[in-house]
């Protein structure tokens, strides 16, 4: 995916963007390849959107160059710049109708080629005969996929989108993702949307940024973040996990044994950091989690959840450090495993990761 | 609404609005004598069409208020332009003070002032010199209104058409323009019955040659009010409020198209 030889669609360099005395981006650096569809994740306040704003350019970084195309962005203003940004309140104009709002980025068009154009773009998002709408007449999924039309029709070599699908209900986001997904393959523009939502991020992107407090902290596809986390952020932002605090108390390659409050624990450890006797944590998703008779570390149900297609149990160690084990649900009567039950934990080492503290 | 409320709102209307009842009623007096009831007639309005001077007044008065609104209209917009988007330019709270002084100065004092201006420069005072004065008077107003509607704009619509590739130029005229024309024309309006109904200052800025509708009032009351400057009254006063009506509704129903943006 990183489009090794050819040059980035996207590249940014050092990117850094201070407010005052508050830094919004620190040094970014990332290369998206042409037709990529990456997202940048993170919570509100995290820089994502001032990123997509430095893009676009809205704001110019303090430090570090964006290149589109090999080609420096410095000093352009942002009608100059071959991107294009959906805004997370569609920013329509509320007095132009449908057709007016998706034409605007089109003028040296002559008027049959314009009509023709503004038909083309209405069928992608399927809003076909549309035309002629008012804005304040349309839902707000219409009005999604006009803004969409509309980010669209200058045909950018790379498309911002802030919260695209923030505004628009559960069941219209899920429908709305799958046509986002499916018209970003067919045109082969590269995509970067923001967005708060780890589930919507891995539903959609080939890769996944995540931001915190303004630095990029990982990027990968989803099922890295999700196995291999960088750092506890990026561990409990992409789903449920169990943190549990420890020290190194060794080192053996890509393995390291963390001394934790109920006992050692073999984990996967790869870099140098934490290094042997500092502080570390241990990180495993619940579904990771086994019960067993063997002779792992010991444990009391404290809880019982049945969820449907899972039962999520939390399970209370010997020194008191409270987990949580999800498996799928069994129809098993009577629960070996009931509220109470005294049971041994079966931790896979393999899913058990080495964190900095 | 209870009673008191109704009985507060009823006097204070009555105390607003009664003068100008008791005004309009008379107008329509048949006798000549302004105080006595005579019976209704028409008969005044058709004595103040055939009045040249009062017409040629009216005519001075309304090509005045045309062309002070006009020049009002635009400063007050470069004006509000420049405090909304100017970013921190030196001076810029000073700036925005100065704007209002001219509202709230006494009309004596601005007069007294241009006055002494205009002598000054040597300019002759007539038309162009009232038009100046009253143009003073209304670039405020229209600045503070057209800044309101700028505040209340939102940013990202501006920077959406920039980002569809508009210059600042086609920013402005495409987008902003028509989003705060409402205001625009609200203060334009609001900037004509200013200068319509102004007597101070157009006393002081006018020359012997361009006497205004309310300058001509004036000086004939001071002989005597008679029925006929009721009558006048009476269409100056219906002009202007159709006027204060036609811009609230302008604001009113710009108000209601700026949220249009999001779901």
């Amino acid at each position: 995916m990183g489009g090794t030889g050819s040059t980035p669609r996207l590249d940014l360099t050092g990117v850094t963007k201070r407010f005052g005395d508050s830094v919004a981006v620190a040094d970014v650096s990332l290369a998206l390849a042409a037709g990529e569809f990456f997202c940048l994740l993170g919570p509100s306040g995290c820089g994502k959107s001032t990123l997509l704003r430095l893009v676009a350019g809205f704001e110019a970084p303090n430090l570090g160059v964006i290149r589109v195309d090999g080609q420096d962005m410095a000093g352009l203003p942002p009608h100059r710049r071959p991107v294009n940004i959906m805004f997370q309140s569609y920013a329509l104009f509320p007095h132009k109708d449908v057709a007016g709002n998706i034409a605007y980025g089109l003028p040296d068009l002559g008027r049959a080629d314009r009509t023709g154009r503004v038909r083309d773009l209405l069928a992608r998002v399927r809003l076909e005969n549309f035309e002629n709408r008012r804005i304040e007449t349309l839902s707000g999924g219409q009005r999604q996929r006009v803004a969409l039309a509309r980010a669209l029709a200058r045909e950018p070599g790379v498309l911002l989108l802030d919260e695209p699908l923030g505004a628009l209900d559960r069941g219209l986001r899920e429908e709305t993702q799958g046509e986002l997904r499916a018209l970003q393959r067919r045109l082969g523009i590269t995509f970067v949307m923001v967005t708060h939502d780890p589930g919507e991020a891995m539903a959609l992107a080939d890769r996944i940024g995540v931001m915190d407090r303004g630095r990029l902290v990982q990027v990968g596809d989803a099922a890295t973040l999700y196995e291999r986390p960088a750092t506890r952020f990026v561990a409990s932002l992409l789903g449920d996990v169990n943190l549990i605090p420890g020290r190194v108390a060794g080192r053996d390659g890509d393995w390291a044994v963390v001394q934790t409050g109920f006992g050692p624990l073999r984990a996967r450890a790869p870099g140098t950091m934490p290094g042997e006797g500092e502080a570390a944590t241990l990180a495993i998703r619940p579904e990771r989690v086994g019960l067993g008779a063997g002779t792992g570390p010991a444990g009391t149900v404290t809880e019982v959840t049945f969820l449907g297609e899972r039962i999520r149990r939390r399970i209370r160690m010997e020194d008191g450090t409270l987990l949580r084990a999800s498996m799928p649900a069994v129809a098993q009567a009577p629960d070996p495993h009931g509220v109470g039950a005294a049971i041994r934990l079966d931790l896979d080492p393999e899913a058990c990761r080495l964190l900095p503290a | 609404m209870s009673h008191f409320g109704r009985i507060t709102l009823g006097l204070g209307l009555a105390f607003l609005y009664g003068p100008i009842l008791v005004l309009v009623a008379f107008s329509f007096n048949a006798s000549a004598l302004v105080t006595v009831w005579g019976g209704f007639s028409t008969r005044w309005y058709g004595v103040l069409f055939a009045d040249g001077a009062l017409l040629a007044a009216a005519l001075v008065s309304l090509r005045v208020a045309l062309a002070a609104a006009a020049l009002a209209t635009l400063f007050g917009t470069l004006a509000a332009l420049a405090l909304d988007r100017g970013g921190r330019f030196p001076g810029r709270s000073a700036f925005a003070g100065l704007l209002y002084v001219p509202m709230v100065m006494p009309e004596v004092i601005t007069g007294l002032a241009l006055l002494l201006l205009f002598v000054g420069t040597g300019l002759e005072r007539g038309l162009v010199t009232l038009v100046v004065a009253h143009a003073t008077l209304g670039l405020g107003f229209i600045a503070v209104i057209v800044g309101a509607r700028l505040k209340g704009l939102d940013h990202t619509l501006e920077e959406a058409a920039a980002d569809l590739g508009a210059g600042p130029l086609r920013v402005f005229a495409t987008v902003t323009l028509p989003l705060i024309a409402p205001a625009v024309a609200a203060g334009f309006l609001l900037a004509f019955t200013l200068s319509l109904d102004d007597l101070v200052i157009a006393s002081f800025a006018a020359g012997p040659g361009a006497t205004t509708l309310p300058m001509r009032l004036y000086s004939q009351v001071r002989l005597g009010v008679n029925p006929e400057i009721n009558a006048a009254s009476t269409l100056l006063v219906g002009g202007v409020t159709l006027i204060v009506l036609g811009a609230s509704w302008l604001s009113a129903c710009g108000g209601i198209r700026s949220d249009v943006g999001t779901g």
